[in-house]
């Protein structure tokens, strides 16, 4: 059943038609390459293979997929379809801008809807990706620094944050420090206090953070980091939590990154294509990458190349134009207050979920959670069971695993996003499963270790797969 | 709103069991100071927005409709009906990253297969599951030599795109790096001797570059490496590949290129895939999420995320890159692409766009007054030198529904005259002629 | 129980050196490798490589962690064991035999003072379990 499609291939089969060459040749004066190895399947083989292999695949249209700070939430599908318009699709970049008007309209009228959303005043759409977000801003905040003549090489992160923001903090050559979280779950007031510094650019913050809470003194944190002389990021992982409650902006953060195949409903396609655009304040505005997307008096629009204080290009061309074409259109969808809707019925599923669960799993912090809450699995280690386990035990009824062991800072952490896309009904069954799983890991303990028992492939021994990594056939 | 499943009664009924009444009180740990205004975006039906798209849409003049000699980076080829409709499964686009190998099997065997694929098109012995794009992967390429050679200085060819090279300054400005531009050859090639004496972490070559002029790869491979530093191959377009030797047997010691060619779309520019590739003793300095085989629990062979150490969740800080995802779909479509298209087909493809170009070379270069910018050897993409400046031959083109290429002068001041060209297997004949007949026609109304 | 063997020498961070003249054999300890769980990399250091006591020596990684071993005490790499990068579970099966990492040559020998001997390790152990 697993067979590569190398394992398909047969000499004398072909997959491919084309017409035959209408021109002389010319004999090429290099020597062309001999045999590359690429397979040779017939269509209706090359069909069946990439279909069976959808068939073991997880996915939102076919389950629930609580994965926190992932926002896996129904992906439209007329937003498909209208990505697939060869109007929009067979786009050349390098096109005259007058054949691009329509394509330069959505993105001009998607940034400025960012804009509202965020309390922003410009964006980007040029990163592919919320870590390429990450960098993008961070980047634009050392260049607003460096033209101040501010020499500021340090980025606070709290130990609740996501890998990717001291990873990204690290790639603009700054060092990062870390900042605890308090008992609430949020920054801790006086931890940060005693790492600011005159030596800060910048405080990366996610908001609600992984552990799903909102963090109450946002105005307090934005107050001392700005009196520092440092600047605040937004990492918008998260944004589905407060979506037209409260925006980025008006709490003082000056840098934002948005994840469109989170919040705005893009799909997450495996891994990718997603986006990243990358909003801030006026004053940040000089340093955004180019071409920006601009209107002239008489309404044309146009690339603006010419921005002498831009921290240049992070991404060939716009970015991800067709995951961009889907955020709008999900936008105009929902409308304002289907926004904020959305988020009323995404912090209502997760709230409504904790309450199903609390009891059954310890809760580090309870309190009202945003659209996620973290549970822990450390009692389990009473009977040697791991969050694995946990995770695993739920691919047999039917779910997807949440995110585990993550935040760092909750032991055997389960971080779960049920997201407004899912009914009532779901979440009953989704803490059904969990209830009993716990159960389970009290009275068969070895039904956890084992699991899962029916999926597709068994467990996987990743111990040996790392110790000697095959990566290709 | 269609999109959720939530009813009033279901609302009420939750908010009661939280011992709540209204939805409100969930957001009671929000500053009232800083509550957001209600946004002002109206709400548009399905078929509303479908029609608003539609209009959109027909404010741009798509491929379809005009014959484009555009390429630069991007290219237009024909992609089989399959590939739409094998990636446009649900199963494929809507799931996440492939964190639950035992539920994702699907996207991971993909995945393994596409590496597979990268390592037989570019001469590798290890390939990544993918990156955001060419421009990128170049950059993250000299960051992994960096690492490796800890050398601080990179050259790299001024014949580069010109995208990548402005992507590789963002990236590195705050790194100390020393970067070091190559000049190009009256033949359109990188000068070699132009190297100064450094100790290079690496030197960056795209082939064919960005002039669509065939570098001396083998030579550049070997000047560098008697500097102990790396050879990064790039390209950006993948179907060079099938003709071309493989860069590994060339020396390479990193390829990163852009795989748009193969089976995506143009879209604007985005999404597009970002191809790479190292040898074997690099493979834990490579950035990204890579795939490897595995053993289930009964002995069944599966797939997995490997090396995870290197990455972000785990190193943090130090991880080889700050990248959390791939372009998983991207290069699924370039999967299914190369498994239709087969030996045959990619290399028949790869000749056609050869031919194709070099047939329509030699036509124009017959023209009074037009000429071939380089000497040197082309695949698929070449630069000529028009009597004057090109806009408006390239209006005069527009007019009869021709895209007739990228005028160089936005990128190379110097190259005012100057327009690329590309040609791929779309063109059928007749286009190319009329091409050739018009040119002759603006070069007829000039005088 | 005591698995940790007398003659050798240890640090609060759960490294061992077996110390003979101007040399220094260094792994990991038993506990280290149990908290790790298996060790699918041994990232070895190159040859020459010199390291103050204290400083990361190198990395040791199962399959979602990676971590620094420290060096014990000053010096310079002189010997490396190549086995592990064939079968890094030799860590897991011998933490003290077949399972050693590098040999150091030791640059100042008063530092070794400061080290643990197996009884305070196991103390300190029960510390910290």
């Amino acid at each position: 059943m697993s067979e590569l499609i190398f394992e398909k291939s047969k000499k004398g089969k072909t997959g491919f038609s084309l017409p035959e060459l209408d021109v002389p040749q010319t004999p090429p004066p290099f020597e062309v390459r001999q045999e590359i190895g690429l397979p040779e399947v017939s269509e209706p083989e090359v069909v069946r293979h990439f279909t069976l292999l959808s068939q073991k695949n997880y996915s939102v249209d076919t389950g629930f997929y609580p994965l926190g700070s992932c926002t896996m939430k129904y992906n439209p599908k007329i937003n498909e379809d209208l990505a697939r318009m060869k109007e929009f699709a067979l786009l050349h970049p390098e096109q005259p801008e007058g054949t691009l008007q329509g394509a330069l309209e959505l993105l001009y009228h998607l940034e400025r809807y960012l804009a509202e959303i965020t309390g922003m005043s410009r964006f980007t759409f040029q990163p592919a990706a919320g870590a390429h977000g990450e960098l993008t801003g961070l980047l634009l905040i050392r260049a607003y620094m460096d033209e101040r003549g501010e020499k500021k090489d340090t980025v606070l992160i709290p130990d609740s944050a996501h890998g990717t923001n001291p990873a990204s903090a690290a790639l603009t050559g700054c060092q990062v420090i870390e900042v605890k979280s308090d008992q609430r779950g949020g920054v801790d007031l006086e931890d940060l206090k005693s790492k600011l510094s005159p030596k800060v650019m910048a405080l990366m913050l996610t908001n609600p953070n992984t552990l799903g809470l909102f963090d109450e003194n946002i105005l307090e944190v934005s107050r001392l980091v700005h009196e520092a002389g440092g600047l605040l990021y937004y990492d918008g992982a998260n944004l589905n939590g407060i979506c037209g409650y409260v925006r980025p902006g008006d709490t003082g953060f000056d840098v934002v990154h948005l994840n469109l195949h989170k919040t705005f409903s893009a799909p997450h396609g495996g891994g990718g294509p997603g986006a990243g655009p990358v909003g801030v304040k006026e004053a940040l505005v000089p340093y955004l990458p180019v071409p920006t997307v601009e209107r002239n008096p008489e309404g044309k629009f146009y690339l603006q190349w010419e921005r002498p204080k831009s921290i240049g290009m992070v991404r060939s061309f716009l970015g991800n134009f067709l995951v961009a074409l889907k955020a709008y259109a999900y936008i105009l969808t929902m409308g304002g207050e289907g926004l904020k809707r959305m988020t009323e019925d995404a912090v209502l599923n997760a709230n409504y979920l904790l309450h199903l669960l609390r009891g059954h799993y310890q809760l580090p912090y309870d309190r009202i959670c945003k659209h996620e809450f973290v549970l822990s699995t450390s009692p389990l280690k009473e009977y040697n069971l791991k969050v694995t386990d946990v995770a695993k035990r739920l691919l047999d009824y039917g779910f997807h695993a949440p995110t585990i062991a993550f935040p760092l800072i909750v032991e055997g952490a389960l971080m779960i996003e049920p997201t407004e896309t899912e009914s009532k009904e779901t979440l009953e069954a989704f803490a059904r499963a969990l209830i009993q799983i716990e159960e389970e890991a009290r009275t068969n303990p070895e039904l956890l270790r084992e699991a899962p028992h029916n999926t597709p492939v068994r467990r996987i021994d990743e111990v040996a797969a790392n110790r000697n990594p095959i990566l290709k056939k | 709103m269609r999109y959720l499943p939530l009813t009033d009664a279901d609302r009420k009924e939750m908010l009661a069991s939280l011992g709540m009444e209204s939805v409100e009180e969930l957001f009671s740990d929000i500053p009232p100071e800083v509550r957001s205004p209600a946004l002002q975006i109206t709400s548009l039906s399905e078929p509303e927005l479908e029609k608003h798209i539609k209009e959109l849409g027909e404010k741009n003049r798509d491929l379809a409709e005009l014959q484009s000699f555009l390429g630069g980076g991007i290219y237009q080829h024909f992609i089989p009906h399959a590939v739409d409709h094998l990636s446009g499964r649900v199963e494929f686009y809507t799931a996440y990253t492939p964190y639950q190998a035992e539920v994702s099997q699907g996207t991971l065997q993909a995945i393994f297969e596409y590496q597979t694929l990268v390592s037989l098109l570019t001469g590798m012995e290890v390939a990544n599951a993918s990156m955001y794009d060419g421009a990128s992967a170049v950059a993250e390429a000299a960051l992994m030599a960096r690492s490796i050679t800890g050398r601080k200085a990179l050259a790299y060819s001024a014949a580069l795109h010109p995208q990548y090279q402005r992507v590789l300054r963002t990236y590195t400005q705050h790194l100390g790096l020393d970067l070091v531009e190559l000049p190009w050859t009256e033949k359109g090639q990188t000068d070699l001797d132009a190297l100064p004496e450094k100790d290079f972490s690496a030197l960056i070559l795209q082939n064919p570059n960005y002039f669509g002029v065939l570098e001396p790869v083998a030579e550049a491979s070997r000047v560098i490496h008697e500097r102990g530093g790396l050879f990064i191959y790039s390209f950006s377009e993948a179907v060079s590949l099938g003709l071309l030797p493989p860069p590994g047997s060339l020396g390479a010691d990193i390829v990163a290129g852009e795989g748009q060619s193969l089976g995506i779309p143009p879209s604007f520019g985005g999404p597009g895939l970002g191809i790479f590739a190292t040898r074997e003793q690099f493979m834990r300095r490579m950035p990204g999420r890579i795939i490897g085989e595995a053993r289930d629990a009964e002995g069944k062979r599966a797939f997995v995320m490997v090396l995870q150490t290197r990455e972000q969740h785990i190193r943090r800080e130090k991880a080889t890159s700050n990248i959390c995802s791939n372009q998983a779909l991207c290069a699924l479509r370039a999967l299914i692409y190369l498994s239709l298209m087969g030996e045959k087909g990619f290399r028949a493809v790869a000749e056609q766009c050869y031919h194709k170009a070099h047939y329509l070379s030699q036509a124009l270069e017959e023209i009074p007054g037009v000429k071939l910018r380089f000497r040197g050897e082309f695949f698929n993409e070449f630069v000529l030198t028009l009597p004057q400046e090109p806009e408006g031959f390239l209006n005069f083109l527009l007019k009869n529904s021709i895209l007739g290429g990228i005028p160089l002068k936005k990128y190379y001041p110097s190259l005012k005259q100057e327009v690329l060209v590309t040609v791929t297997e779309v063109h059928p004949k007749e286009n190319l002629d009329k091409l050739v007949h018009l040119l002759k026609e603006w070069r007829g109304g000039l005088k | 129980m005591s698995v940790n063997p007398k003659e050798l020498k240890y640090t609060r961070e759960h490294e061992w050196a077996l110390i003979e003249g101007n040399r220094a054999k260094v792994g990991i300890t038993d506990f280290a490798q149990s908290h790790l769980g298996d060790i699918v990399y041994v990232d070895l250091p190159p040859l020459g490589k010199e390291v103050k006591k204290g400083e990361t020596l190198l990395v040791v990684e199962s399959v979602k962690t990676a971590s620094d071993v420290y060096a014990p005490l000053s010096g310079k790499v002189i010997e490396i064991n190549n086995a592990l990068s064939k079968a890094p579970e030799k860590v897991n099966r011998d933490p003290y035999g077949e399972g050693w990492m590098v040999i150091m040559e030791i640059k100042d020998p008063k530092e070794a003072e400061e080290l643990l001997n197996s009884e305070d390790y196991e103390s300190y152990l029960s510390t910290i379990s």
